[in-house]
């Protein structure tokens, strides 16, 4: 059986519940229910129709669930009040599934926590391992979630840029357990790009996590240990991922609305498309980079918008573009660091790189850039 | 039982660590440094010790309580306390003896020169253990 398969029905076995009157932590419920029990089922006996049986058993369960409630006269008279279930229009209601668990309301863990579990179908304990959380805390974590968006409205409008900030999301949470959360945020994308007829900006989010999973592989040396583009070993790359993601690209921008995520995966095609560092196209991805600031205004883009004018004009050059960026923005010292080299002044290069060690948020990066730091008064002393 | 081990860089009973900051090594020493630590979790991890580690930045902040819900935050370095921790183990493993074993290992990382750094590692049981030196 392919889970991930099943798993695809899992926001539209919700949607059908929802729309029969159930509340949408009850439906929840029911379906991660009945999903457990299709795991469990039908390896041996697999039915004819997998997203009937699982509106089924899914409806049934809730339907127990309902009865035993206190309330369960109310509930019973809502069931009841309902029209017969007909074939609902899944697709839409999957889509309404999207934007729920992405809410403005949900704090930016809770809802990549929400959009794992009921459009994704990931169970409570898949979704800790994950997020390196203990399981207890993701339970609450979710439930509390859920309360919040409770009695929204399964179709108010959501804002699309939301959804694909809680993917993005997704994508950059990494992986622990058994369970690559960057596939599965590329899996529930691909879902979306269906739903939302090929929306340039959801295209061009597939696009550019394609282009970054398929480099994956050579990000990281014996031991963990990070290595940087220009060092990767590019046949390590993926190419039939690149050749998708680029092909996907190409028909979002052809349709002249461009975004961010389409800017940013512009970016990344092009350094996919440079058979070794040196051949990259570095004037072209400064433009790109004009476009991202003029589309965000983001510090972030400046100042890696920085290290693009580096390479393209040279370190002066990209030290100039360096002064523009505000000194709190995250990872500022490092590529300070890396411009002075480049320009000569090895002292204060080691000093930018110890100090951006410091501030450093992750134990890889710690790593990397104690190392940087040293190679480089190692490089001055002799 | 499990227990802490807390990497003291600086700080300990009776100071021993004297080596400038990891960024003044050579690349060669840092790099004999991290595959000593990756190389002692992964031995944890294969015999079943290993609940948890964890680096921890060597900035941040004291807190407490001000009063009237405002705390009064004091920047690190901690420059005053002498005492730098860089970060913890969690170890399951059978006896006191073991633990001190382990982080007897622990503190022998190559520092420069590839001599051993000597770092004090505090080791703490947990509460709900069994008594920590019962065993022996």
């Amino acid at each position: 059986m392919n889970e991930a398969l099943v798993r695809d029905l899992v926001p539209a076995v919700i949607g059908v519940l929802v729309r029969r009157g159930a509340d949408f932590a009850s439906a929840e419920d029911a379906v991660q229910e009945a999903l457990i029990r299709a795991l469990q089922t039908w390896p041996d006996d697999p039915p004819r129709d997998p997203k009937g049986w699982l509106v089924t058993a899914a409806w049934h369960k809730f339907v127990d669930a309902a009865r035993a409630e206190a309330s369960r006269q109310r509930r019973e008279l809502a069931v009841d009040a309902e029209p017969p279930p007909g074939p609902a229009p899944a697709g839409d209601d999957t889509l309404r599934l999207y934007f729920l668990c992405a809410h403005p309301s949900l704090p930016s863990a809770a809802a990549v926590a929400l959009t794992l579990r009921a459009v994704g179908g990931l169970t409570t304990r898949q979704i800790a391992q994950a997020c390196l959380v203990p399981e207890a805390t993701m339970a609450q974590r979710i439930v509390r979630a859920k309360r919040r968006i409770e009695g929204l409205p399964l179709d108010e409008h959501g804002d699309l840029a939301t959804v694909l900030r809680v993917l993005y999301l997704v994508f950059n949470e990494g992986y622990g357990g058994d369970l690559d959360l960057a596939a599965e945020a590329i899996r529930l994308t691909r879902q979306l790009v269906a739903l939302t007829a090929d929306d340039p900006e959801v295209a061009g989010l597939l696009a550019l996590m394609l282009l970054h999973h398929a480099r994956r592989a050579s990000r990281t040396g014996p031991g963990g240990r990070l290595v940087p583009l220009a060092e990767q070993d590019r046949s390590r790359w993926d190419t039939a991922l690149i050749a998708e993601g680029v092909t996907i690209l190409q028909t979002a921008l052809a349709r002249d609305r461009l975004g961010e995520y389409q800017a940013q995966a512009a970016i990344a095609a092009l350094h996919a498309d440079a058979q070794k560092a040196e051949e990259t196209d570095w004037p072209q991805i400064v433009e790109w980079y004009d476009e991202l600031l003029a589309l965000t205004g983001s510090p972030v883009v400046r100042l890696n918008r920085a290290v693009a004018v580096g390479e393209a004009d040279g370190a002066q050059a990209g030290l100039a573009a360096l002064a523009e960026v505000g000194a709190d923005v995250p990872r500022r010292a490092a590529v300070a660091a890396y411009l002075h080299e480049r320009a000569g002044d090895r002292a204060l290069a080691a000093e930018l790189y110890a100090e951006a060690a410091r501030a450093a948020t992750s134990v890889q990066e710690v790593e990397y850039l104690t190392r940087e730091a040293a190679r480089v008064r190692q490089r001055e002393r002799a | 039982m499990k227990y802490l081990l807390l990497k003291h860089y600086r700080g300990g009973p009776a100071p021993a660590v004297d080596f400038p900051p990891m960024d003044q090594w050579t690349p060669e020493e840092v790099d004999a440094h991290v595959q000593f630590m990756r190389d002692f979790a992964s031995r944890l991890q294969e015999s079943g010790e290993f609940v948890d580690m964890q680096a921890l930045s060597a900035e941040g902040a004291f807190v407490r309580s001000g009063g009237q819900g405002r705390p009064p935050v004091t920047d690190g370095p901690f420059a005053e306390t002498k005492d730098l921790i860089a970060g913890w183990y969690i170890v399951d493993v059978d006896s006191w003896d073991r633990a001190v074993q382990i982080a007897g290992e622990l503190s022998a990382v190559p520092g420069p020169g590839g001599e051993p750094l000597l770092e004090w590692l505090e080791v703490r049981p947990f509460l709900g253990a069994e008594a920590p030196k019962a065993a022996g």
